[in-house]
Parts: C-alpha cells; sequence; structure tokens
C-alpha cells in the first residue's frame, strides 16, 4: 500500500517535472500578486494575444520583499508591492530595477496618480513602480451591533469588548496615531520623534488590546467572524466591507473620522527579472481600460486606469459612494514612502504590543 | 592488500549520501545562519561583525520573556503530554494484543495524515465561540450563550499537547514492551501497591522513553510555529513568531538568524539539564528510543 | 486455635473457557514442609502456582493460608511471596535494593530496610553485594538475591517456579542442594513446582504429580517411587520399562500378563481388566549369565545385549528380549562377573512380582 502510493507521488512528481519542462519552452511571466489581482479570465486572455504564459504566485508585501531579498531579486519578473513598500527596501536590498517609461503607454494611467506613485518610488532618481489598484483602510462594521462606531478608537469601546478586532501590523500604529490627533506621516523623516510617537501609540493599542478578540492575520478569518457575529467592528481593507456588505447590508465599510488610509498597489521589475518585455507587456495590457475594469471588479477595489471607472459595475461604485462623502475622500491619508529604518521602530512596538498580557 | 583502497572507496560512496545530506542540509545552513547572527546593520547594503543581536535578546526583556514564557509552556506542555500518554502507552504495550494493539497505534497515527495546519484548523473549528464545542454546551443547556475557548493559552497547550502525543507514545510504549510482566508481578507479589510497582519499577524501566519522548515532544513544541499562532491569538506570542517577525516583516535577517541560533542553543540547554536532573545520558537514551 | 497446615487448597477449580486448566484439586502442606508439584508442561501447575499467588482467581474453591481464606485478597496483601521463573530480579535497583524493596513497601524505614537487607544478604552468603547492580551476578548469586528476597519477609509460604530451569547442569545440581539447606534452616514453607522429576525427588518432604489439571498421586518420594498409584506416576517418575497386554489370570493380588507375542509375566495389581499396563524399573531386573542364578524368580527370559549406554551411576544396557517388542532395559553392572558386558553378549533376565506394578490400561 504504501510503496504503491510512494510510486504514485514520484509519479505526479515526474509528470510535475515534465509539464514544467515544457512550460520552460514557452515564453513565460512569472508575476508576484495579491490574491484576485490576476483573474484567470484576463490571464487567459493575455496568453492568446501574446503568447506568453503568466505563472501566479501569491503574497503579501512582506513576504514579496522576504522572497525577493533571499533571492536577491530573482525568481519573478514582476511583482506588486504598495508604493510606499519601494523605496526604502531597494535602498536597504537592491531588489528591484529601474522601470524603462518609455516602455510603458502612460496615456492609460490616471495622471496625478501615476506622478505620485512615481515621485514615492523614486530612489537616486530612478522610478521603481507604476500604479495599479488602489483602495483604503478603515473601519468594517456590523452597524446595527456596532451602531456607535465612527473612528478607529471606538474599536477600544468597552460596549464591544472582546467583539472588536484589528492586525497588529503598522497599518493599525498608523491610523491609532492619526485617531489620537498625531500625523505620523509628518515625523516619518526624523526617528527620534517617530520613535516617541509610537511608543504613545503602542501604549494606547496596548491598552485597547483587552477590547479585541484577536489580531486578525488572514482577510478570510476576518470575514468569516465579521459574517458570524464572532466579530462587530473591526480595522480592515475596503473590498472586505463590500464584499460582506453585498452579502448583508447591516455590514458596511466607514470611512473613520481621522480618515481613511491610502494605499495603491504597483508593479515593478525585480532586480534579476528575466523576462522584462513580458513584464512591460502584461503592465500595458492590464492598463486598458477594460482589462482594468475586469480587474478591479475581480479585486473588489479600484484600479488607476484611466477611463476604467466608466466601465464599472453600479453596485461598487454605490457602496464606494455611501462609505466616502466628498469630505471622506478629501480626508484618505496616502501612505508616503516608509523611509529604512521607521520599520524597525513599528516592529518593536508591535512585538511588543503581541507578547505584554 | 590492493583490497584496502576499494573497500575505503566502497565505504565513501556507502556513506556520501549521509555526509551529503547532513553536510548540505543541515551543517551548511546551520552554519550560514550562525555567520549572518554575527553582522550588524550600519548603513543601508553595509553590515560588519558584532554581538549585537545577541546583546539585543538579552537586554530587551521583551525578547527573553517571550523565550522564557515559550519555554516554561513546552516544559508543561511536555509533562501533560507525558501524562496523558502514560497511561495510553502502557495499555498498548501490555494490555492490547495482536490487532487490537496494531489498531491502537494506527489510531495515535492517524491525526497524523493531514498536516499540522489542518489539525489545527479542525481544533479551530471545535474551540471558536460559534464552534462545535460551544453549540453542544449550548444545546444540552449547560449555558445559555456562547462561549469563546480559542485565542488563549489553554488552547494553545491543547493543540500542543495533541500534536505531541504520538511521539510520546511511540518511545514509552516501545520502552514499556520491553518490560518483563514477571517483573511486575514480583513488584506486587513482594508487597508492593500499584503506586510503589509504578513509581520504583515501572517508571524507572520506562526512563530512558520517558526522556526520549519528552526531548522530542519539548523541542517539537519549542519550535512549533502554526499551532501557537493560530490558536494563540492576541496574547499567544511564541518565540518562533519572533523570528518570523525578524525574518519576514522585519527584514532583520541578522536578528531572526541570532534568535534562531539562540532557540537552538537554550533548548539545547534546556534538555541537557534535564537529562542532568533525571539522571540520563543521551546515549542510553538513544539506544532505547 | 494453632493451625496445623500453612496451605490449604479445597477442590480448587480453574477454566479458561471450557478448559479446566486446574480441576478440582485438593491438599494440604504443613509448616515448615518442603512440597513440590511435578508435572510435564501444560499440566496446570502453573495456574495453581499463579492462584496461590493471587495472580489468577480461581473459578471455585477456595485457597487458605493459615486458615485463612484468599479469595479475594490482591497479590501484595497475601502472606505468600515468589520465586520466578525468570527470577525477575528488579534491574533498575541494586542488590540491596532488590532485598529491601518488600520491606520498604510495607512501611519500614529506609535504614532499616537496609540493614535487614544486608543481613539477609549475609545469610545467603552474599555479604557485601548490596550495592552490586544484579546485572553484575552470576546465576546462582541471582538466584540468591530472588530467593533472599523473598525470605527477608518472613513469609508463611514461599512459592518457587522452576526457579532452577535457567541454570546448567553442574550449578543446578549445586543449587539443588543448596535450595534444601536454605529450607532447613530459614524453617520457611516452600511450595516448589517443576517438570524436573529428579528436582522434586531430591528436594522434597512430599511431592504431588500433576496431570492434566488433577493430581494424580500425593506422597513422599520414596511412595510415588516405589508404590506408583497410577500408570501416570509410574512412568512419569524415574526411568522405567513399560509393556502392554492382557490380563490372563489373577490370584491374591499377584495378575499374570499376556503379551502380544503370547510370553506371559506376572506382577501385581489390583484390577484385572483385560489391557492391562506393566512397569518394571531397570533396577530392579536382576541379570545372570547362567539361568540357575535366576532360579526363584517368576519372571524369567533370555536375551542379548542391543546397547550399551554408558552414563556413569546412571548407566544402563538395552537387551533384545524374546516375546518383548521392545529392548528390556537394565542397570549396567559395574561390579561383578557382569561388568564390562559388552553389545551382543547373551545374557539372562529376571525379576519378582512384586517389582512389577499392573494397573488397568
Amino acid at each position: 500500500m504504501l510503496t504503491k502510493r510512494a510510486g504514485l507521488k514520484l509519479a505526479t512528481a515526474f509528470a510535475a517535472l515534465m509539464i514544467a519542462g515544457t512550460a520552460q519552452a514557452a515564453e513565460k511571466l512569472r508575476l508576484l500578486t495579491w490574491a484576485d489581482y490576476a483573474p484567470k479570465e484576463v490571464v487567459d486572455q493575455f496568453t492568446k494575444e501574446t503568447g506568453i504564459e503568466v505563472e501566479i504566485t501569491l503574497s503579501n508585501n512582506e513576504e514579496m520583499i522576504s522572497k525577493l531579498r533571499a533571492t536577491q531579486g530573482a525568481g519573478f519578473d514582476l511583482v506588486q508591492p504598495s508604493q510606499d513598500r519601494i523605496a526604502g527596501p531597494q535602498t536597504e536590498f537592491g531588489i528591484y530595477k529601474p522601470l524603462d517609461l518609455s516602455k510603458i503607454r502612460s496615456d492609460q494611467f490616471i495622471a496625478s496618480m501615476l506622478e505620485s506613485t512615481k515621485k514615492n518610488t523614486t530612489v537616486d532618481g530612478k522610478v521603481y513602480g507604476v500604479p495599479h489598484i488602489w483602495g483604503t483602510d478603515g473601519l468594517v462594521v456590523n452597524t446595527k451591533a456596532a451602531p456607535k462606531v465612527a473612528d478607529y478608537n471606538d474599536l477600544c469601546d468597552p460596549a464591544l469588548a472582546g467583539k472588536t478586532s484589528f492586525r497588529s501590523k503598522r497599518p493599525a500604529l498608523i491610523a491609532f496615531a492619526f485617531a489620537n490627533g498625531m500625523n505620523p506621516f509628518a515625523s516619518y523623516g526624523d526617528a527620534k520623534a517617530y520613535a516617541a510617537m509610537m511608543e504613545k501609540v503602542g501604549a494606547k493599542l496596548a491598552e485597547c488590546k483587552k477590547n479585541v478578540k484577536f489580531f486578525w492575520d488572514g482577510k478570510d478569518q476576518l470575514l468569516n467572524a465579521l459574517r458570524s457575529g464572532e466579530i462587530v467592528a473591526a480595522m480592515a481593507w475596503d473590498t472586505g466591507g463590500w464584499k460582506l456588505n453585498s452579502e448583508n447590508a447591516d455590514i458596511k465599510f466607514i470611512a473613520p473620522k481621522s480618515g481613511a488610509l491610502g494605499w495603491v498597489d504597483t508593479f515593478a521589475i525585480p532586480a534579476k527579472g528575466r523576462n522584462d518585455e513580458a513584464a512591460y507587456k502584461w503592465i500595458n495590457f492590464n492598463m486598458r481600460p477594460e482589462i482594468a475594469a475586469k480587474v478591479a471588479a475581480s479585486a473588489g477595489n479600484f484600479t488607476a486606469s484611466n477611463g476604467a471607472d466608466k466601465l464599472m459595475q453600479g453596485k461598487l461604485k454605490d457602496q464606494f459612494a455611501d462609505s466616502f462623502p466628498k469630505t471622506a475622500i478629501d480626508n484618505i491619508k496616502w501612505y508616503p514612502a516608509v523611509p529604512a529604518g521607521i520599520e524597525e521602530i513599528e516592529g518593536k512596538v508591535l512585538d511588543r504590543l503581541k507578547a505584554g498580557s | 592488500m590492493s583490497t584496502r583502497p576499494g573497500l575505503r572507496l566502497t565505504l565513501f560512496l556507502l556513506l556520501a549520501p549521509a555526509v551529503l545530506w547532513l553536510g548540505l542540509l543541515i551543517v551548511l545552513p546551520h552554519v550560514e545562519i550562525l555567520i549572518l547572527s554575527f553582522s550588524e546593520r550600519v548603513a543601508p547594503r553595509i553590515y560588519v561583525f558584532g554581538f549585537g543581536n545577541y546583546l539585543e535578546f538579552f537586554t530587551e526583556p521583551l525578547y527573553w520573556r517571550t523565550f522564557a514564557r515559550t519555554a516554561i509552556m513546552s516544559i508543561l506542555v511536555t509533562a501533560l503530554t507525558l501524562v496523558l500518554a502514560f497511561p495510553i502507552a502502557l495499555y498498548i504495550a501490555r494490555v492490547a494484543q495482536g490487532r487490537l494493539k496494531a489498531m491502537l497505534l494506527l489510531l495515535c497515527l492517524l491525526p497524523f495524515w493531514v498536516s499540522e495546519l489542518v489539525r489545527t484548523l479542525g481544533w479551530m473549528m471545535l474551540l471558536r465561540e460559534t464552534g462545535v464545542v460551544s453549540h453542544g454546551l449550548q444545546a444540552i443547556g449547560l449555558t445559555g450563550e456562547r462561549i469563546e475557548f480559542l485565542y488563549n493559552d489553554g488552547a494553545v497547550i491543547l493543540g500542543l499537547v495533541y500534536g505531541g502525543l504520538l511521539f510520546m507514545i511511540v518511545p514509552l510504549a516501545n520502552a514499556l514492551e520491553s518490560l518483563e510482566p514477571a517483573v511486575v508481578e514480583a513488584g506486587f507479589d513482594l508487597g508492593g501497591s500499584r503506586w510503589i510497582v509504578l513509581r520504583r519499577i515501572v517508571v524507572p524501566h520506562a526512563m530512558p522513553g520517558i526522556v526520549a519522548g519528552s526531548i522530542i515532544v519539548f523541542m517539537l513544541t519549542v519550535g512549533n510555529f502554526a499551532t501557537p499562532v493560530l490558536l494563540g491569538g492576541k496574547n499567544g506570542l511564541w518565540f518562533t513568531e519572533q523570528i518570523y517577525a525578524q525574518f519576514i516583516t522585519r527584514f532583520n535577517w541578522p536578528q531572526g538568524a541570532a534568535f534562531g541560533m539562540l532557540l537552538l542553543l537554550l533548548s539545547s540547554a534546556i534538555v541537557w539539564a534535564g537529562l542532568r536532573l533525571t539522571g540520563q545520558s543521551l546515549g542510553t537514551t538513544l539506544k532505547q528510543a | 486455635m494453632a493451625q496445623s497446615t500453612d496451605l490449604d487448597l479445597i477442590n480448587l477449580v480453574k477454566r479458561f473457557g471450557s478448559h479446566a486448566a486446574v480441576n478440582d484439586v485438593s491438599f494440604s502442606v504443613a509448616p515448615g514442609e518442603f512440597f513440590s508439584i511435578l508435572g510435564p508442561s501444560g499440566c496446570g501447575k502453573t495456574t495453581l502456582m499463579r492462584m496461590i499467588a493471587g495472580f489468577e482467581d480461581p473459578t471455585s474453591g477456595d485457597i487458605r493460608i493459615r486458615g485463612r481464606s484468599m479469595i479475594g485478597v490482591p497479590a501484595n496483601k497475601r502472606p505468600v511471596n515468589m520465586v520466578f521463573q525468570s527470577l525477575a530480579l528488579f534491574p533498575m535497583m541494586s542488590v540491596g535494593e532488590n532485598v529491601a524493596y518488600g520491606l520498604t513497601c510495607r512501611g519500614i524505614s529506609r535504614a532499616e530496610a537496609e540493614e535487614r537487607a544486608n543481613r539477609m544478604l549475609e545469610r545467603v552468603g552474599l555479604k557485601g553485594f548490596g550495592e552490586r547492580r544484579v546485572t553484575a551476578l552470576s546465576g546462582g548469586q541471582r538466584q540468591r538475591v530472588a530467593i533472599a528476597r523473598c525470605l527477608v519477609l518472613e513469609p508463611t509460604l514461599v512459592l518457587l517456579d522452576e526457579p532452577l530451569g535457567a541454570l546448567d547442569l553442574k550449578l543446578r545440581e549445586h543449587m539443588k542442594i543448596e535450595l534444601k539447606q536454605l529450607q532447613a534452616t530459614f524453617n520457611t514453607t516452600f511450595a516448589y513446582i517443576t517438570h524436573d522429576q529428579s528436582e522434586a525427588l531430591v528436594m522434597s518432604d512430599r511431592v504431588a504429580v500433576m496431570n492434566q489439571g488433577r493430581f494424580e498421586q500425593v506422597g513422599s518420594p520414596r511412595e510415588l517411587y516405589h508404590h506408583p498409584a497410577t500408570p501416570f506416576v509410574a512412568s512419569f517418575v524415574g526411568e522405567t520399562n513399560r509393556w502392554q497386554g492382557e490380563a490372563s489370570a489373577a490370584s491374591g493380588g499377584t495378575i499374570s500378563v499376556r503379551l502380544p507375542s503370547g510370553a506371559v509375566i506376572q506382577g501385581q495389581g489390583k484390577v484385572a481388566d483385560r489391557a492391562m499396563l506393566a512397569f518394571v524399573r531397570p533396577e530392579a531386573i536382576a541379570l545372570a549369565q547362567d539361568p540357575s542364578a535366576l532360579g526363584g524368580l517368576p519372571n524369567r527370559f533370555e536375551g542379548r545385549v542391543s546397547a550399551v549406554l554408558f552414563d556413569g551411576a546412571n548407566s544402563s544396557l538395552l537387551i533384545d528380549t524374546a516375546g518383548f517388542e521392545e529392548p528390556v532395559r537394565a542397570v549396567l553392572p559395574q561390579a561383578g562377573p557382569l561388568a564390562g558386558i559388552q553389545v551382543g553378549a547373551p545374557v539372562h533376565v529376571g525379576w519378582t512380582a512384586d517389582a512389577m506394578k499392573v494397573f488397568a490400561a
């Protein structure tokens, strides 16, 4: 039985190797991205048009950077970190390649967004990223069970003890800093002041911790807990909130009073990418309005593609309008590039938050 | 005379896979980690040799407290696993016969056919507020409210004990199987109560198995990652999470490497202390296990 | 009331399913007696002993020690200690700890237990061995530790389960004598089980021969040897010639048995059934070169030596004898005119009617 099973395994491994071998023959784009950013329909169309196959690996910001760091920028041809996480790691580890902007059709991008992303991802005068998908971090609230939640600090309301959640990651620090009248982005350049500010935020979070059911880690974990009612208010991405809103109208994404946190995910090319041509083709293909609209619908977020919004479904637009009145849009706090060393300060505060009881 | 070099070559070829395996997969990475742990960042992409990463562990209470907490909980888990595994192993080794024995061992083995992650997720399904246990308690009227069993140290210990049980039962059952039935009977015959026979005859005989099982379970527990992360929630910081955080979310590899080396050294030291305390030597333990 | 027996078994039965391992056994052992139970393997003697020790519960019947019923009394509460076949010394303890174990179980202080253990070791000739590991002892020394471990508890009864089985012949012969002496010195009641008739005969005051769960006969070694009560005892205890035939005549305790060849032999027996078994010990067979020397014997035959089985004092001759299907076995004379007899030599054999025991087959 066992030998049979082992034999089967060997055969499968061999078959997989054969397939991998044949795939090697065709042109291939190795893409490291987020869940839902490369829906099958879009990938298939790309392969049909260009003959290039796309090999997708799903990840998040930290893991993307760690993976590239481990190989000094090899193993992938195109990656999609957030725009604030490019300059710092590039300075520190040199894992990206400067973009050849002449190969990117800049007319397909929303001009202001392209400019701000270029600015944020510039190191030594070279640009390392262009925008793709953007969205916000705010509050996902079951308005029936927790009608009073309007800002991050409300997650610490004793009335909701054991029914709230946030991630023990840097967005929580930034969010609670704003909610408590500080401006962390203004102190990015001053490590000492930033450290002092984070100490304060850390103390605030430590106090809030007893109110939290768990620090959420995976998106599905949080959404399940919100569906079952175990959690009634959490700091989370807008897309998750809108997804739940479609299932249960009571659950809403709320732009907090102190401001939603705006993020932009980019396209960047790893230092040792092997197929830059395919990478540029994928970027230009993805920014076509009709393709960008499909990707945005799949991700549940908005795109930096110029004109795609006209093609998007009504529902998401309505939800966005509901969550973001004009003032709330103006109040979005866009992440500036994270300077090197900032994560060190934040990391220690987060470690202490998790370890303390 | 001519066979000697030939013999040596054969021996070399036979040993080559083992040596390569040890060298490439175990020794080499550890050497690399060790070297990495002694480098300190002074500026972007510039590192110098230094002991700073180790100093950080001892000077920052956060880190050594996390380690102490991990070690103490691992010792507790090991002790609980031992207490739970002993009667099971005793039953398998001394009472069960033939097919029943094979069945019982298989039953212990069964949970290990699925990955640790799946097993842990299984526990989450059972223990969460809207999970099976909570619903069950409500259904039989023991409680009117939903109860959260997850996200506390108890859940972590439960998951870790569950994961360690097999690794305790097998060496224990092995050791107990070699205990001659007549020796146990002699223990009773000469006036020993159950407790005396257990304490003075069965346990001393099983000592190599106890030590082997405890070392395995302790090491597995101290080095576990998924179980404390998933079941522990907001308070359950395990030392391995600290290492993960340094490597992955903080990009501070030298610090993570230093923590890794410290985990290896400190948990080895605890095992060594345990061996000294019980008067066992590693050699005899390995032989029996 | 003074008890005149140390151990009484009353109608003891032990069944495993439908099989009766011990079938209605009753006997008593007197204080200070060396009592053996002798039987082939599988006869139920081990089960019997384990019931006395408390490791098995009888199906019915009673076990009494000094008059007190042991039914429901666990092994560790019985005034009975056992020397196991494998000795079952505690390998995790030193010699001294092995002997002191039982004492400490009774709540005696460590110091006193050690003191008493050392005295006991001295009495069994193991002075100064207390600190040694049991694995560092010779076979005979281990034997003595196993017995000392029991005797130090001053039990009413010591059970011995073939403890000499694992020893080599020379040591076994030596230990037989030593055991007997130990028992005499301590004046403790011993119940000894064995399948080796020589062990039973040499050491015991009384021997019970057990077969298929029952006692065939209980008696002194001499009684068993010379006056076996059943054909099983006659053939199991000691060497013997065994013949099958039919009863042809009986008068006053003497029975004539006709062998299949037609030859008729005379012996002593009670019943005259059709099929009979006749037993004669080799040493009861008289040999002579001249038939006139055997003139007074009712059984006389002529034969020829077919084999000389030399084994020192236990040497024997096999004699092909007219009228007998199997050769007759006799003791090899080591002195006199027949000493040095060779294979092929003609010889006359004869025996008295008293020497031949006849039983219904």
